[in-house]
C-alpha cells in the first residue's frame, strides 16, 4: 500500500535541512566566534554588519530542523533532546545572548562592550553545544523502549568536547572565508591572515576525530575497513578541499575559500552520514524506527514540496538586495 | 525534599510560554494596524498616516525580536521536558508545528526585514505588500499554533494505539471543536491589545501636548476599533464558554467554582474554593445568572466539580479567579470603549484629562486579561494535557531528574530577567522620544534588514540618537 519509501525521502530532508543551517548559520556564529580577535572596535562593527542582513533567516532554519524532526522523525527528537537536555539549554542561551547582541550592540555606547562579550560568548556556547551534538551522536546515546534512559551530563565526555571544539574551529573558518568575501583592506588581510592557521586547527582536529571514531564503534569501523572502498572517496575530497583553500588563500581569490570550505564542510558531513547509515538513533534506532506514521509523513511532505521553492525563492532575493562588500561607515556623525 | 521535575517543568513551561505569549499578542493587533497604517498613507499620501507608520514600526521591531528569542526557546521545550508527550503526539503536532515554521515564520522573517528597512529601497507598493505580508503571517502561525493546542483541548480526528496518536482526519483533527472559538477569541484579543496599547501610548503623548495631529488621529481610530472588538469579544467569549460546557464540563465548573451538579446555579461574585473540603468560603453571587449564562435557562442545570475524583480535578482556585480577573477587565475594556464613544459628543474624547489618564492605565489590561485567559485554559485543562486521553505525569521526559530541571527553571529565569529588561528600557526609550524622532529620514545605505530591532534608532543609552558607526555598503 505504501507505495513509496517516505522515511528515505524525509531522511534525505532533514539531511538536506541540517546541512542547510550548518553552512548558513555557520558562517555567522563563526564571526561571532572570532569578534573579540578582531584588530579593532571599528572592524568588528564591520563583521557584524555582513551578517547582520542575514542570520535571523538563516537561524529558522533551525526552528525548522526542530519542528521537521517533530514531524518525521518524533524518536530522533524525544530521545535527543533529554539526552542533550543541558547542552541544549546552554545553546538556547547562547542563541538567545548572541541575538539580542545584534540589536543592542550599535545603540549601546558605555556597556557596549558588554554586548560584545554577549555576542562573542554566546556564538561560542552555541557552536560548542552543537559539535557535542556531533559528537554524542557518533557515540551512541543509551536508550530502551524508545526513551534515553542516561544520565544528565552523559554527552559531556572528552570525545565530544573534541567534536565541539572541532565545530568551533570549522565555523571560525567559514567566518574567516566569509569576511574574506565581504569585506575588504585592513579586515581582509586580517581574515587571510587567519585563515591558514584555522585551516591546519580544522585539519588536526578533524584527523584526530577520523583516527579515533572506529575505535568508540565496531559498526562503523567495519563499514570504513569493508571492501566499499568507494567510500574513501569523502575524505580524498575533503582534503581536496582542503588544498583549494590552502591555494586559493595564498593566491588571494576572494570568493573561492568560502566555497572551497563550504565544500570541506559537506564532505566531511557525508562522511558521518556514511559511518552511521541508516542509523539515526545510534546505536539502536535507524531511520525506518524512528519514523512518524506514513500518513504523517505523506501529509507534511505535500505541504513542503509547494512550500519550500517558494520560501527559497524570497530568501534568496533578500540576499540578493543586500549582495556586496561591506564597508566601514563613511557618512556617519 | 525530593525534587519534583513533573512540578518544576510545569513551572519551566508556565513560565516560558507565559513569558513568549505576551509578545506575539501584540505583535499580531500592531502587525495589522502597520498594515492598515501603510495602505492609507499609500492611498491618501497624507504625511500623518506615515510619520504614525514609522513610529509604531519601530515599536514593532523591538516587541517582534522578543517574540522570536523566545520563541525558538518553546520550539525545543516539548522534547526536552516533555518527551513521552512529543513521542506520543508527533503524528500530528509535528506536522502542525513544522508547517507553521514553512509558511508563517519564514515568510515573517523574509518580508519583515522589507518592512523595517527597505521603505527607501523598494517602492512604496512593494513595501505596502511587505507590511501585509507580515500581518498575513502573524495570522498563519496562529493558525497553527492555535489549532495545535486546541486540539490537546479537545482531540478530535485522531485515535490512540499503543500510546501513540494517529490522525484518521486532518481536517477534523485540525478544526477540532474548541479550534474556531479559540482562533476567534485570541485573534479579537490580539486586536484589542494592540487597540489599547496604541489608545494608551497615543493618550499619554497627548497628554503631554506631543504631536497632537498625529495621536489625536490614532485615538481616534483605536477607540471606533474598542468600540466594536470588546463587546464583541463578550459574545466570542459567552460561545467559547458554552462550547467549552460541552467538551471540558470540569473546566467550566472550575470556572464557576460549582462543586456539586445542580440547577438554579448562581453567578459567583466572589468565594474561596477550598479543594480540600470541596467546598467554597465566603460565597457572594447572584443566583441563577450562572445557569442562565451557560444555558439561556434559569434552572438548566450544570455540572459539578465531584462529577470527577479529586485527582482529576483541576487547581480550581487559579481556574477560578484567572476567569473573573480576564471578565473583569473584558467588561472593564467595553466601560472605556462606550465611555470613548460618549466624549465624542463636543470633541471631547483627546482632551479630557481623567480620560487620557485611563487609557493610559488600560494599556497593560489586555496583556493581564491575555495571561489570565491562558490560565483558565491551561491550568483548566490539568491535569491531563490531552484532555482525557494523555495526563501530564505521564507526559513528562523519564529520564529528566529534579536536579536538571531547576537548573535550566533558574536559568530560563535569569537568562530571560536580563535580556528582557534591556529590551523593556529599551522600548521605554524609543516611547520617550517619541514620534518626533522616528520621522527623522534614516540615511539609506546604514540600513541593515532583518535585525527587528535595529530599525529603532533610538539610542541605548541616553543622546547618543543618531550614532551608527558603519554602514551596509553594497552600490
Ligand atoms: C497566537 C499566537 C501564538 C502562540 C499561542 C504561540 N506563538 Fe510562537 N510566535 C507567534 C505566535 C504565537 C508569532 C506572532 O508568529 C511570533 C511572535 C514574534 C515572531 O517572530 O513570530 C512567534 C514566534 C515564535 C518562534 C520564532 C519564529 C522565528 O524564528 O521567526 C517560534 C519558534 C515559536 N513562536 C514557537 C511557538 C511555540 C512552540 C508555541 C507554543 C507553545 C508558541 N510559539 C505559541
Ligand atoms: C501562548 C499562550 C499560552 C500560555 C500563556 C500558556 C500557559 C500555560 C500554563 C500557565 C500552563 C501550566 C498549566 C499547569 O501547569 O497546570 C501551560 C501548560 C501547557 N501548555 Fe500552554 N499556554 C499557551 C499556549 C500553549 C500552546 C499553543 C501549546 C501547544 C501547542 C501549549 C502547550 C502546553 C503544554 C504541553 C502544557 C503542559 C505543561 C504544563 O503543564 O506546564 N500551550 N500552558
Ligand atoms: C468579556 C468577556 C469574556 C468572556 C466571557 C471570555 C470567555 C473565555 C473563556 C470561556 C475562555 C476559556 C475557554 C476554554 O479554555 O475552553 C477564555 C479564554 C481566553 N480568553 Fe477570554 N473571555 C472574555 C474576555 C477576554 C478578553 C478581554 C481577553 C483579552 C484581551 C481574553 C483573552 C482570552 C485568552 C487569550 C484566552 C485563552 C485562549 C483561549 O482558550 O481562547 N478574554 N475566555
Amino acid at each position: 500500500m505504501e507505495l513509496l519509501d517516505l522515511a528515505l525521502v524525509w531522511a534525505f530532508i532533514i539531511g538536506f535541512g541540517v546541512i542547510m543551517y550548518v553552512l548558513m548559520d555557520g558562517f555567522d556564529l563563526g564571526v561571532g566566534i572570532l569578534f573579540p580577535f578582531a584588530p579593532s572596535e571599528q572592524d568588528r562593527d564591520i563583521m557584524m554588519n555582513s551578517v547582520a542582513p542575514v542570520w535571523d533567516g538563516n537561524e529558522t532554519w533551525l526552528v525548522l530542523g526542530g519542528a521537521g524532526l517533530l514531524g518525521a522523525f518524533p524518536l530522533v527528537y524525544s530521545i535527543l533532546l533529554p539526552a542533550l537536555y543541558i547542552g541544549v539549554f546552554l545553546m538556547l542561551a547562547g542563541l538567545i545572548f548572541r541575538g539580542i547582541a545584534f540589536e543592542f550592540r550599535f545603540k549601546a555606547r558605555g556597556s557596549r562592550y558588554l554586548w560584545n562579550w554577549a555576542f562573542a560568548g554566546g556564538s561560542t556556547v552555541a557552536a560548542f553545544a552543537q559539535g557535542v551534538v556531533v559528537g554524542t551522536y557518533i557515540e551512541g546515546y543509551e536508550t530502551a523502549n524508545g526513551v534515553f534512559t542516561g544520565g544528565a551530563l552523559d554527552w559531556l565526555t572528552p570525545f565530544t568536547v573534541l567534536t565541539g571544539l572541532g565545530l568551533l574551529a570549522g565555523y571560525a573558518l567559514l567566518g574567516s572565508t566569509w569576511l574574506i568575501m565581504k569585506t575588504e583592506g585592513r579586515l581582509q588581510e586580517w581574515a587571510y591572515k587567519i585563515t591558514l592557521p584555522l585551516l591546519a586547527a580544522v585539519l588536526v582536529v578533524f584527523g584526530i576525530i577520523s583516527v579515533w571514531t572506529p575505535f568508540i564503534d565496531d559498526m562503523v569501523r567495519e563499514r570504513w575497513f569493508s571492501n566499499l572502498s568507494i567510500i574513501w572517496v569523502l575524505p580524498a575530497l575533503t582534503l581536496l578541499c582542503a588544498f583549494q583553500i590552502f591555494r586559493t588563500v595564498r593566491n588571494r581569490f576572494e570568493g573561492m575559500p568560502f566555497v572551497a570550505t563550504m565544500g570541506l564542510f559537506i564532505t566531511a558531513y557525508l562522511g558521518l552520514i556514511v559511518s552511521r547509515w541508516p542509523y539515526l538513533v545510534p546505536p539502536n534506532y535507524t531511520l525506518w524506527d524512528a519514523a512518524s506514521a506514513y500518513d504523517s509523513q505523506l501529509f507534511l511532505l505535500i505541504g513542503l514540496l509547494i512550500v519550500i521553492p517558494i520560501v527559497l525563492a524570497y530568501t534568496a532575493w533578500t540576499y540578493w538586495v543586500f549582495r556586496g562588500k561591506v564597508r566601514a561607515g563613511e557618512g556617519y556623525h | 525534599m525530593e525534587l519534583d521535575p513533573l512540578i518544576l517543568s510545569r513551572i519551566q513551561f508556565a513560565f516560558v510560554v507565559s513569558f513568549h505569549a505576551i509578545f506575539p499578542v501584540f505583535t499580531i493587533g500592531l502587525a495589522s494596524y502597520i498594515a492598515v497604517l501603510e495602505g492609507l498613507a499609500f492611498k491618501t499620501k497624507n504625511p500623518v498616516w506615515m510619520k504614525l507608520s514609522s513610529f509604531w514600526t519601530t515599536v514593532f521591531a523591538v516587541v517582534f525580536g522578543m517574540g522570536v528569542v523566545s520563541g525558538i526557546v518553546m520550539s525545543f521545550q516539548f522534547g526536552t521536558n516533555w518527551s513521552n508527550f512529543s513521542q506520543a503526539s508527533a503524528n500530528f503536532l509535528g506536522p502542525m508545528l513544522s508547517y507553521e515554521v514553512i509558511t508563517a515564520f519564514f515568510l515573517e522573517a523574509a518580508f519583515l526585514g522589507v518592512l523595517l528597512f527597505g521603505r527607501d529601497r523598494v517602492p512604496p507598493g512593494v513595501h505596502l505588500f511587505a507590511a501585509i505580508m507580515v500581518a498575513t503571517g502573524t495570522f498563519i502561525s496562529s493558525f497553527w499554533i492555535l489549532s495545535a493546542n486546541s486540539w490537546m483541548q479537545t482531540p478530535a480526528g485522531t485515535e490512540l494505539r499503543d500510546g501513540i496518536f494517529y490522525v484518521t482526519s486532518w481536517t477534523e483533527a485540525i478544526f477540532n471543536p474548541s479550534f474556531q472559538f479559540r482562533f476567534a477569541h485570541k485573534v479579537i484579543a490580539s486586536f484589542l491589545t494592540g487597540g489599547f496599547v496604541v489608545a494608551g501610548v497615543s493618550a499619554w503623548y497627548l497628554l503631554k501636548g506631543r504631536e497632537v495631529e498625529a495621536n489625536r488621529k490614532a485615538l481616534s481610530m483605536c477607540l471606533w476599533l474598542l468600540l466594536i472588538l470588546a463587546p464583541t469579544q463578550l459574545v466570542v467569549g459567552d460561545f467559547h464558554g458554552l462550547n467549552t460546557l460541552e467538551h471540558q464540563p470540569t473546566k467550566v465548573a472550575a470556572m464557576e467554582g460549582n462543586w456539586e451538579t445542580s440547577r438554579n446555579v448562581p453567578l459567583l461574585l466572589f468565594a474561596i474554593p477550598d479543594q480540600e473540603n470541596q467546598t467554597n468560603l465566603f460565597e457572594i453571587g447572584v443566583p441563577g445568572l450562572a445557569s442562565l449564562i451557560l444555558t439561556h435557562q434559569w434552572d438548566g442545570e450544570i455540572p459539578g466539580l465531584k462529577e470527577v475524583a479529586v485527582e482529576e480535578q483541576p487547581p480550581v482556585g487559579i481556574v477560578f479567579w484567572s476567569f473573573r480577573i480576564m471578565v473583569g477587565l473584558g467588561l472593564l475594556m467595553i466601560l472605556v470603549a462606550i465611555t470613548g464613544l460618549v466624549l465624542r459628543s463636543g470633541d471631547r474624547y483627546w482632551r479630557t484629562g481623567w480620560f487620557l489618564q485611563t487609557l493610559r492605565f488600560m494599556s497593560v489590561a489586555p496583556f493581564i486579561a491575555v495571561l489570565t485567559g491562558w490560565f483558565v485554559t491551561e491550568f483548566g485543562r490539568a491535569p491531563w494535557l490531552v484532555y482525557g486521553m494523555m495526563t501530564q505525569a505521564e507526559s513528562v521526559t523519564p529520564s529528566l531528574t529534579g536536579g536538571m530541571a531547576l537548573f535550566t527553571l533558574i536559568g530560563y529565569v535569569v537568562v530571560y530577567s536580563l535580556v528582557f529588561s534591556a529590551g523593556v528600557y529599551y522600548l521605554m526609550r524609543v516611547l520617550y522620544e517619541g514620534m518626533e524622532s522616528a520621522q527623522h529620514e534614516p540615511d539609506i545605505q546604514s540600513e541593515r534588514p532583518k535585525r527587528p530591532m535595529s530599525a529603532a534608532h533610538t539610542s541605548f543609552e541616553l543622546h547618543d540618537s543618531n550614532e551608527q558607526p558603519t554602514k551596509q555598503g553594497g552600490h
